[in-house]
């Protein structure tokens, strides 16, 4: 053997120590993060144990830490997360199809693509702020008038809008539409992306129009990454606080927005669902916020209990994530 | 240790054998055609154009690909276009159904007529044109859907409801495109599962469905197997009896067994024109001639 050939033999070695070296490092990098969500979870599963019951299920807050319970804000994270998905669903993808699909890549375009990246790093008080602005106070437009608001019969109740929007549930929801925003648009052009755009031509090459090559080829193949970003980012709207408290959420709340305990409430009386919209709300994790902050210690355990209905709600969330793009995807192979 | 291993740096040592030194000296000269030319290799003198391109120049941005290309297609033929890559040929078949459109920053001057119309005119609709001079891609391209609603999206789009209709075109478009017989016990298959030869006759299938004048292919067989490619050079062959037909191909066998008319382009200009036959045995430029004979592209 020559002098090189030894040389290579030692080499090859310690070449094959860094590999499993590197290997190791990553190892230890999964474990110790899986270890300490391990333990976080645990922590909140020893608190909440023997206070996460029907009772505070179905009990509104209380003085009493035995007495204390989430309906409120179970409700009011139901309300806020449907009216961001309707507000941040047409608005996000419509825009998403716009900036991809017709947009001609000019100077404009390529500004916007990259201040929605900067959008998406925005911190959420700053979107607070913009919230109490734009919705609360509406801009100061209508403090003119005292107690302003649109009124419209609709068969069975009437649709009261008052003008500002006020400290109400739909302010904090429009503020919670502008934060993930940016996150659906871009996660939606992603997805867009990712159609092969020979998909797009053979569709064209027989004959479709633009809106038929979206609506049969390209929307359908982008589903399952485009209901993905939704539903992540609407899971991060799910656990924001910082904003809402801004926008004027209430720690303590003792009903439910429009009065609305039950779904059969709704039933008896629709009005109830027409009045939720514009009415002072509160949120889980807005909820526990309070809790974790009060003298008693007992309610410790109760904010516990608020964390872990938290944590299932967004784990059921994301499953629905998984499952949806893997059904849609089973169907788009290429 | 040397004996197993192959150690990369035996390559570089200098070679004893004599063998590729020489042979790259001395000039080989082939035949002029080393392609069989069947009979079919000919036009009928009465065939009408059906598309024809006038003094057409194309540009990508700044970059001039095409450069006053004057062809006549013949209708019911099979006209290949032959070139070295990079040559132009899938961007002049993509301005025959404004394909190029497409593509942002392109732009052309001179004229592509469809029976005397000018294609780019302003009261073309480019959806009813693509319509008329059909496309099958290189790389078959079937939709993620069944192989019933490949089939049917062209006439679907263009805004065929009928269901027993749609299934008539369906059937009809499998059967041109040989096809059926393999498939017409799984039309609801998704059309991801057929093999690839299938896929390429499932496209040209979608396309007929459509009911075009005119079909364009760029490099329909090149991904396809010797036995996939025999089928679909059939298929085209066959199909010369009703429509109108410009394909791109780098074999020079293939352009000889489908095609009527040949038209080699180098470098953006188009060198030569000619019946298949004549073209191939009796180039009358030497571009053409070297590039036939094999000595480059
Ligand atoms: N979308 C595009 N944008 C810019 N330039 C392009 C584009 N498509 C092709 N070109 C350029 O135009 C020239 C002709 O390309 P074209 O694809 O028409 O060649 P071709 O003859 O089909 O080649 P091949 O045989 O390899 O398919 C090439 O120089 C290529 O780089
Ligand atoms: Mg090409």
């Amino acid at each position: 053997m020559s002098d090189q050939e030894l040389e290579y033999a030692r080499l090859l070695k310690r070449r094959h120590l860094i590999s499993s070296g590197f290997e190791w490092g990553c190892r230890i990098a999964t474990f110790s993060a899986l270890l300490f969500l391990g333990i976080l979870l645990l922590g909140v599963v020893w608190q909440a144990w023997g206070w996460l019951d029907t009772q505070y299920l179905t009990s509104f807050d209380s003085r009493r830490p035995k007495a204390a319970g989430l309906l409120a804000g179970l409700w009011g994270t139901f309300w806020l997360i449907l009216f961001t998905a309707i507000f941040t669903v047409p608005i996000g993808v419509g825009a998403a199809i716009y900036l991809e699909e017709y947009a001609r890549d000019s100077w404009f375009t390529r500004v916007i693509k990259v201040n929605l990246a900067n959008l998406a790093g925005v911190p959420s008080i700053v979107y607070g702020m913009l919230g109490v602005t734009a919705f609360v106070r509406m801009f100061g437009w209508f403090s003119a008038v005292d107690d302003l608001r649109i009124e419209t019969y609709l068969g069975f109740g009437t649709l009261a809008i008052p003008l500002p929007l006020g400290r109400c549930l739909l302010a904090g929801s429009c503020t919670l539409s502008l934060l993930i925003l940016p996150i659906v648009i871009i996660a939606s052009q992603e997805a867009l992306r990712a159609v092969p755009p020979s998909i797009r031509h053979a569709s064209y090459a027989l004959g479709a129009t633009k809106w038929q090559t979206i609506r049969h080829q390209v929307l359908p193949a982008a589903t399952p990454g485009i209901s993905t970003g939704i539903i992540l980012s609407l899971s991060r709207a799910m656990g924001e606080t910082a904003p809402l408290i801004m926008i004027g959420a209430l720690t303590y709340l003792a009903f439910a927005p429009g009065n609305l305990n039950t779904p059969m409430d709704g039933i008896r009386d629709p009005q109830l669902i027409l009045d939720a919209p514009f009415d002072m709300f509160t949120s889980i994790p807005i909820q526990i916020f309070n809790w974790v902050g009060q003298p008693k210690s007992e309610f410790q355990h109760v904010a516990a209990a608020g964390s872990l209905v938290l944590l299932v709600l967004l784990v059921l969330f994301n499953a629905t994530a998984i499952v949806i793009r893997n059904r849609a995807q089973k169907r788009i192979t290429w | 240790m040397n004996t197993t291993l192959n150690d990369p740096m035996d390559e570089l040592a200098p070679t004893t054998s004599s063998e590729p030194a020489t042979e790259k000296t001395e000039r080989f000269v082939k035949p002029v055609a080393p392609v069989e030319i069947p009979e079919t290799a000919s036009l009928s003198v009465d065939a009408a154009t059906k598309v024809c391109t006038r003094n057409l120049d194309f540009y990508y941005g700044n970059n001039q690909v095409l450069f006053d290309v004057s062809l006549d297609i013949p209708e019911k033929s099979v006209t290949a276009l032959i070139g070295p890559s990079g040559c132009g040929k899938s961007t002049f078949l993509r301005t025959l159904n404004r394909m190029n459109d497409i593509i942002e920053g392109t732009r052309h001057t001179g004229e592509v007529l469809l029976e005397g119309t000018d294609i780019y005119a302003s009261e073309i609709d480019v959806v009813l044109l693509r319509k008329r001079v059909g496309m099958v891609f290189q790389k078959s391209t079937p939709f993620p859907k069944s192989i019933f609603e490949n089939i049917a999206y062209g006439p679907k789009v263009a805004g065929l409801r009928n269901k027993a209709r749609l299934a008539e075109i369906v059937e009809a478009s499998l059967k041109r495109a040989a096809l059926w017989d393999e498939v017409k016990d799984r039309l609801q298959d998704s059309a991801m599962a057929l093999s690839g030869g299938q896929q390429q006759r499932l496209c040209i299938a979608r396309t007929l469905a459509t009911n075009p004048d005119v079909i364009l292919m760029d490099e329909p067989a090149s991904a396809l197997d010797p036995a996939s490619t025999a089928r679909v050079e059939d298929l085209i062959f066959e199909l010369r009896k009703n429509y109108t037909i410009v394909i791109v191909t780098h074999n020079m066998q293939q352009a000889a067994r489908v095609s009527q008319q040949t038209a080699f382009f180098f470098q953006g200009i188009l060198v030569e024109t000619g019946v298949t036959k004549e073209l191939f045995t009796n180039p009358v430029e030497k571009q053409t001639e070297d590039y036939i004979t094999g000595r480059f592209g």
